[in-house]
């Protein structure tokens, strides 16, 4: 087993202790007066942190100059569907109550929610066509589609800053850090078209 | 004089959470216990039914509610209020809820940020300047302004336009007392009230990327404000009230979302003309200046059909269905009759 191989198999419990601590804390009954609440924004949270950092890996590739962290990119991206699917089972069994009817009038009537749902779908597209198998098949068409990760990404910020009240600091540190990683890339690629 | 209000939707004080709980100090500290340990019972057993989860939260173990600081005047008058002048059936929010889980944005705008930070905030001397359409304007200390009345409890419903909501025992005073000692003319067809604006004692009224504009300011309309129910508060659980909870001297509106209820008010003003406030100004799409509790009205970006009643645990999340004019309609729909409450939001 190559290094990559052992640093990887350290970094997928790390990703999982997010879950874990919310776990706890729910079980403990340590999530505040309004569990429901703190759950759904917690794993919402960490999806987005998630989708930030696999965005982060080609930037800091380029900017190391280590190749291998390309190995990480898919985990981090798989991990970042893997929260935001759980942000919304949450949403809809602690915030809903299982009342699928809500979802739906959510689904057409709310903007943040309609945003969110555009955000999931494209990653759940991704996770889908993630594996090698799909890589060749799909081949110049996988690049294509994959970029809709760019759109997802705008997606989640956007429908964090519509659901904020009053204070935009959090989604405003979240929408700056995405606007790095997405002009570190636009430099990239014009420098490689001059080269 | 006082108001012995008890409506059908009531039943007799005895019903309430064991005899008020929190009068009993060695009591409270037991029923808390209890519930803690039910509520153990709950998560273990991995099942719950809605409603028995009511009182379960994480409490202070050694059950105590600590005594507020504040000026002695003010507890005395307090402290000798009148019990169970009005009350429901439903089960009190925990008083560590109650006092931990606030939205004060002036001090931040975390839940967790007022019990953290208002401690910076100064209540003792308070002096309340009263203008506009009045007999009497000036600027008055609080001990003039509440010493010719007597505190009642009142055990009230709030509802967030957040959609949680909580039970809360008030102690005050109905506003209508209060106006009427500064004898408003008949031109005054608002009040409007004001928070204290120094962001040296509130923190979060430096912040930068608030929406909101401060000092805080809301409004009532006179009938509204003269309303039997409607309370301007200075204590919380047979206590003053914390700074974190808008000491000393709040407003409590019962069928309103919480956010009319103004905290730590500094100026009260009779006019002619419909008041700005805060939230109104902000986002008018979904702040109105009426702000009625009103599930068949949703907030643009949320449902108002449901709330979730605080505090809750992820089986027993006690989600529950939100009543016009938040369970208040018998006292107070009589003030809107004939308008439309989908345009007077």
């Amino acid at each position: 087993m190559d290094r990559v191989a052992n640093i990887k198999l350290a970094v997928f419990p790390l990703s999982l202790f997010p879950l874990a601590d919310l776990i706890i804390k729910a079980l403990e009954n340590n999530l505040g007066p309004d569990p429901a609440s703190a759950l759904t924004h917690g794993l919402g949270e960490w999806a987005l942190i998630f989708l930030l950092l696999s965005l982060a890996i080609s930037p800091a590739r380029r900017l190391t100059g280590i190749g291998k962290l390309i190995r990480f990119r898919r985990m981090l991206g798989l991990f970042a569907l893997f929260y935001a699917v759980l942000h919304l089972l949450a949403y809809l069994a602690f915030m809903l109550s299982w009342e699928w009817l809500t979802l739906l009038e959510d689904l057409y009537k709310r903007s943040y929610i309609i945003v969110g749902a555009f955000s999931l779908s494209i990653l759940v597209a991704l996770g889908v066509t993630s594996t090698k198998k799909m890589m060749k098949r799909l081949g110049k068409q996988w690049l294509q589609l994959h970029r809709l990760v760019y759109v997802a990404a705008v997606l989640a910020v956007i429908h964090f800053l519509w659901l904020v009240k009053s204070d935009y600091t959090e989604p405003v540190i979240y929408g700056a850090l995405l606007a790095i990683l997405l002009l570190l890339r636009a430099r990239v690629f014009s420098f490689g078209r001059k080269r | 004089m006082l108001l012995k209000i008890k409506k059908h939707s009531d039943i007799g004080s005895s019903e309430i959470t064991p005899e008020h709980i929190y009068h009993d100090r060695r009591r409270f500290m037991q029923q808390s216990g209890r519930f803690a340990l039910a509520g153990l019972g709950l998560m273990l057993a991995g099942c719950s039914q809605e409603g028995e989860a009511k009182a379960i939260s994480k409490q202070p173990q050694d059950g105590v509610i600590p005594s507020q600081p504040g000026p002695e005047w003010l507890k005395k008058q307090v402290l000798a209020f009148n019990p169970d002048v009005y009350t429901t059936t439903e089960a009190l929010t925990p008083h560590q809820v109650v006092t931990s889980y606030n939205n004060f944005y002036e001090f931040g705008t975390g839940k967790g940020d007022p019990l953290r930070n208002a401690h910076s905030l100064k209540t003792d001397p308070w002096s309340v300047v009263v203008e506009g359409e009045v007999a009497k304007p000036g600027r008055y200390h609080l001990e003039d302004i509440l010493k010719p009345h007597g505190m009642e409890e009142r055990i009230y419903r709030l509802r967030c336009v957040e959609a949680w909501s909580m039970v809360i025992p008030w102690i005050g005073i109905p506003l209508a007392n209060i106006l009427k000692q500064f004898e408003p003319t008949s031109k005054a067809r608002f009040v409007e009230f004001t928070t204290l604006h120094d962001p040296e004692q509130m923190p979060g009224q430096k912040a930068s990327f608030g929406s909101l504009d401060w000092p805080y300011v809301e409004g009532l309309r006179i009938d509204e404000a003269m309303n039997p129910l409607t309370l301007m508060a200075t204590g919380l659980y047979g206590d003053i009230l914390p700074n974190q909870n808008g000491a000393p001297f709040r407003l409590v509106v019962p069928w309103k979302y919480g956010f009319k209820s103004i905290k730590s008010i500094v100026k009260i003003r009779l006019t002619e003309q419909q008041p700005k406030t805060t939230w109104e100004t902000s986002a008018p799409q979904e702040y109105g200046f009426y702000a009625n509790v009103n599930p068949a009205v949703d907030h643009p970006r949320w449902s108002q059909k449901h709330e979730r009643r605080l505090p809750g645990t992820l089986l027993a999340p006690n989600r529950i269905e939100t009543q016009p004019f938040n369970g208040y309609g018998e006292e107070v729909a009589d003030l809107y009759k004939g308008m439309d409450l989908t345009r007077f939001y």
